[in-house]
């Protein structure tokens, strides 16, 4: 599933930004570096053909719907690594460019979720050890298989965690990983199904073509590192501008103590017809977004704590945002009034520089 | 896939249009997307209640759909293919989040139904933006801008490859899939057996081809080294959209200029 | 102008899956000559092309294109002497405009960017596409990308042309302005083609390839007037010289072809 822009937080959002933006440079200068030139064209067309096995889909058995091809983890198996990981980028962005799926600034979570997993973490980590150097057809199916679903439920799981950092989205994180984790565990099987049809295909019919990864191989471990440090630099940085910007706002973590009595308080006058402000009060203190903040932080510390830190940081700087706003809200039938002009007015302007470009 | 054959002639219309002659056209592709990016980052950063000040903002793809001479109801019917999965999420909103925050009369508003509503302008204002993008700019000038800003040559390469053979394997794939479709009578041959061979013939054909395409590229004299040929160049024209737009963009984001607007209004009216 | 002289001496190809694509070839192609290579399929055209520019290694054997021996360090400038279009246009043009796909090649070379300018817009106009130059590949129709495919090569300005079924999926009157443009060049011409009318107007000597093995070689009209060498390697006559179904020319016709440039013309 494709995270979109409409429900990122600029922080979010520039942090996998910047995590995916460094990946792909040092995955280029890894596959300059590699001297394979060939691989270059090599990558772009198995890139597009991701969009043509797309349009073949077939039947699961016992539910009626159909399946077709994700292909991050097929791509990794053709590719390695560093390859696999420029081509479902590319894969992603014309998607994002032209499919709306997602925009572009959720480009660099969709990248993030959908390149890095089955790249670095699901095909070196999983795929390659069960595969060993002997594949047999049972190996490619369950090596397929597992590697399918963990960087799936992984990917989801990114889903789930900058949806849910982001607070745009109401869902509270336990529901939203209840809903996503089963839906992508399906998918995951079915992508598993897949890739481990087509890899047998393929491993009857030119065997070489599966071999020719084999040797980049041998340092994968080596550079997954390199790839962990590439992402905790970028997001370090990232990190930093953000800090910076909610150092301007110290008063981010005062006001979330307020949030949490203020919430007795307006409990107290529930039912009665409340005065905006306070209602606004109480609605920021059952901010979902809040109360799942805390199941989420110890993953992100997990990740590099001082990041995930400022993250938190700015998203109680957002919070506070969130009060002003409410206040504002108080005029919001006049906002409302006003927004449908400017909307019309927008349309107007549209409409009538077309005119005169058309009389012209 | 009948949604992906559709898509991909959407794509081609989409990349028709960019071969379109207008003042923004002409303008270097760095400009715009610069612009776009601005835009993005401004409509995102306003926090999940926004409403009202988000609508001003569509006076930018208004202004350069009319300029650029883009079908306003194309864009429109590729917006409302909205990215399903937002609106998925984005119900949830009303679901969860059902204190009422504006009451207009008798009727409350719940926060999430404010909150599903300012999702989905955003979704219209940021997808937009980038179907906008790619109209006037064309990919391939998307993909030589971001060369230009920093992205890396072997990443900008292969993506002008995959975009060059997209046409070209998804005919490939469209054809496959039809023969098979008109040989299963009904769905009996449409399992994965047929399917697992189907693709793999694809990616065996699409690997020779990919084999032929750099057996061309030998021939003619590649030596791994891509030589691009520019011609546009960021002046004065460049600099005046970017720095207007983004003026424009910042101001909005720090003016709520709808409510100015409304409060003006019913002031007058009071 | 040595240059243009190709000699091929005892070429064998055997594949890495142990397929032997061709077993013996040899034959001398001079200066300006136009020349056929016919065969069924699988007779090892294509893989006989392929050496011509060193996309493939012979097994046995040897090449040489104006009396330069075929080798690793000779490649380079070996492939600027052989222009090669390819079978399948898509393949050939990869690049985002018909522009930089012809301008690839002397790029490539390191010609400066205002030659590069005026010889792209030389040959795009010598092929009648000029006004395609700023167009993507893939909204061309398949004359159009042919006369392109043949300009990126052009560009580059080989002495000697190597074409892959040429007319191959083109409409009659693409064909038709194919042909009329392969007919002017100057180069050394060698083609492969099942499109047997197509040689017997372009070329004047047809080589014929049989299992991977010169089955024939000698002028066009010599060749195509031998049924019994046509029948064994799987070929026929070209249409032009056929007895005509019509007007009842029988096959006793056959001995004394028609001229390669008479035309029929049935009406009702």
């Amino acid at each position: 599933m494709h995270m979109a822009d409409a429900l990122l937080s600029p922080a979010v959002g520039c942090t996998m930004w910047a995590a995916s933006a460094g990946t792909i440079a040092y995955c280029s200068r890894k596959v300059r570096l590699e001297m394979d030139e060939k691989k270059v064209p090599l990558m772009g067309v198995l890139g597009a053909f991701i969009f043509a096995a797309q349009m073949i889909n077939f039947t699961i058995p016992a539910t009626g719907s159909s399946g077709h091809l994700g292909g991050g983890l097929l791509l990794a198996i053709l590719l390695g690594p560093y390859a696999a990981f420029l081509s479902i980028a590319s894969v992603l962005l014309i998607q994002a460019l032209f499919f709306a799926d997602g925009g572009l600034l959720a480009l660099g979570c969709n990248i993030f979720n959908l390149g890095i997993f089955p790249a670095f973490i699901a095909y070196p980590l999983i795929y390659r050890p069960i595969i060993g150097n002997r594949p047999t057809q049972g190996k490619i199916v369950a090596a397929s298989m597992i590697a399918a679903v963990t960087s799936l439920q992984l990917g989801a799981f990114g889903v789930v965690l900058e949806t849910v950092a982001s607070g745009i989205s109401s869902l509270p994180f336990a529901t939203f990983v209840t809903l996503m984790q089963p839906i992508h565990l399906g998918i995951g099987i079915v992508e598993g199904l897949v890739t481990a049809a087509v890899v047998s295909f393929v491993y009857k019919a030119r065997p070489e073509i599966l071999q020719c990864v084999t040797p980049a191989q041998a340092a994968a471990g080596y550079s997954i590192r390199n790839v962990a440090i590439v992402f905790l630099v970028a997001s370090l940085l990232t990190g930093g501008v953000i800090s910076r910007f909610a150092s301007e706002h110290p008063d981010g973590l005062e006001w979330s103590i307020q949030k949490v009595t203020g919430k007795e308080e307006v409990e107290g006058v529930k039912g009665q017809l409340h005065v905006l402000m306070a209602s606004l009060q109480e609605k920021a203190a059952f901010l979902p977004d809040y109360s799942f903040k805390e199941p989420e932080t110890p993953k992100e510390v997990t990740l590099h704590p001082a990041s995930a830190a400022r993250i938190e940081a700015a998203d109680q700087t957002s919070g506070k945002q969130e009060k002003d706003e409410g206040n504002r809200l108080g005029t919001t039938v006049s906002g409302i009034l006003g927004g449908l002009m400017t909307l019309v007015l927008a349309g107007v302007t549209g409409f009538i520089l077309k005119k005169r470009i058309g009389a012209a | 896939m009948a949604s992906i054959n559709k898509a991909v002639l959407d794509l081609k219309r989409l990349d028709l249009l960019a071969n379109n002659d207008s003042v923004i056209h002409r303008l270097d592709a760095r400009a715009k997307v610069l612009v776009t990016c601005v835009f993005i980052l401004c409509i995102v950063s306003y926090d999940r209640y926004e409403l009202s000040a988000l609508f001003p903002f569509f006076i930018f793809p208004a202004v350069l759909i009319a300029l650029a001479g883009l079908p306003p109801l194309f864009i429109a019917k590729k917006i409302a293919l909205l990215c399903p999965f937002v609106l998925v999420v984005g119900i949830f909103n009303p679901v969860f989040d059902r204190e009422v925050l504006v009451n207009l009369g008798p009727l409350g508003i719940s926060g999430g139904w404010i909150s599903f509503a300012s999702i989905m302008v955003r979704s219209i204002l940021t997808v937009g933006a980038a179907f906008i993008l790619v109209g006037v700019t064309g990919f391939t000038a998307v993909c030589q801008a971001l060369e230009r800003l920093g992205m890396p040559q072997v990443f900008a390469v292969q993506l002008l490859f995959l975009y060059r053979y997209i046409f070209v394997l998804s005919e490939e794939g469209g054809r496959a899939s039809r023969a098979r479709e008109l040989r299963s009578c009904g769905r009996k041959g449409l399992g994965i057996r047929s399917f697992s061979s189907m693709i793999g013939h694809l990616l065996l054909r699409t690997w020779q081809r990919a084999e032929r395409i750099h057996m061309a590229m030998l021939a003619r004299g590649f030596t791994g080294q891509f030589h691009a040929y520019r011609q546009s160049s960021f002046g004065k024209a460049e600099l005046l959209f970017v720095l207007g737009w983004s003026a424009l963009f910042v101001f909005l984001r720090i003016n709520n200029v709808s409510r100015h607007l409304g409060t003006l209004i019913t002031g007058l009216f009071t | 102008m040595s240059h243009h002289i190709v000699e091929v001496k005892n070429l064998r190809h055997v594949y890495s899956d142990g397929t032997v694509a061709l077993k013996d070839v040899s034959f001398i192609i001079t200066h300006g000559e136009s020349v056929g290579i016919i065969g069924a399929n699988g007779a090892g055209k294509s893989t006989l092309l392929q050496h011509l520019n060193g996309s493939l290694e012979p097994t046995g054997g040897s090449i040489h294109i104006g009396h330069t021996p075929l080798s690793k360090g000779t490649l380079p400038d070996i492939r600027r002497t052989v222009g090669m279009v390819f079978q399948d246009p898509d393949d050939q043009l990869f690049m985002p405009t018909v522009f930089d796909d012809v301008a690839f090649g002397p790029l490539n070379l390191g010609y400066a960017t205002a030659d590069v300018e005026q010889r792209v817009t030389e040959v795009l106009e010598l092929v009648g596409a000029g006004h395609l130059r700023d167009k993507p590949p893939y909204h061309l129709s398949g004359g159009e990308k042919k006369r392109v495919a043949i300009a990126t090569v052009l560009s580059m300005s080989p002495d000697i042309l190597v074409m892959d079924e040429p007319t191959n999926g083109l409409d009659p009157f693409a064909r038709r302005q194919l042909m009329a443009l392969m007919r002017d060049f100057e180069h050394t011409r060698i083609f492969t083609s099942h499109d047997l009318d197509m040689v017997m107007e372009l070329c004047d000597r047809v080589i014929v390839l049989h299992e991977g093995e010169v089955r024939a070689d000698g002028p066009a009209m010599e060749i195509f007037g031998n049924d019994k060498l046509l029948a064994e390697c799987r070929l026929e006559k070209p249409l032009s010289m056929q007895g005509c179904p019509v007007c009842g020319g029988g096959p006793a016709r056959v001995s004394r072809p028609h001229p390669p440039h008479h035309h029929h013309h049935h009406h009702g």
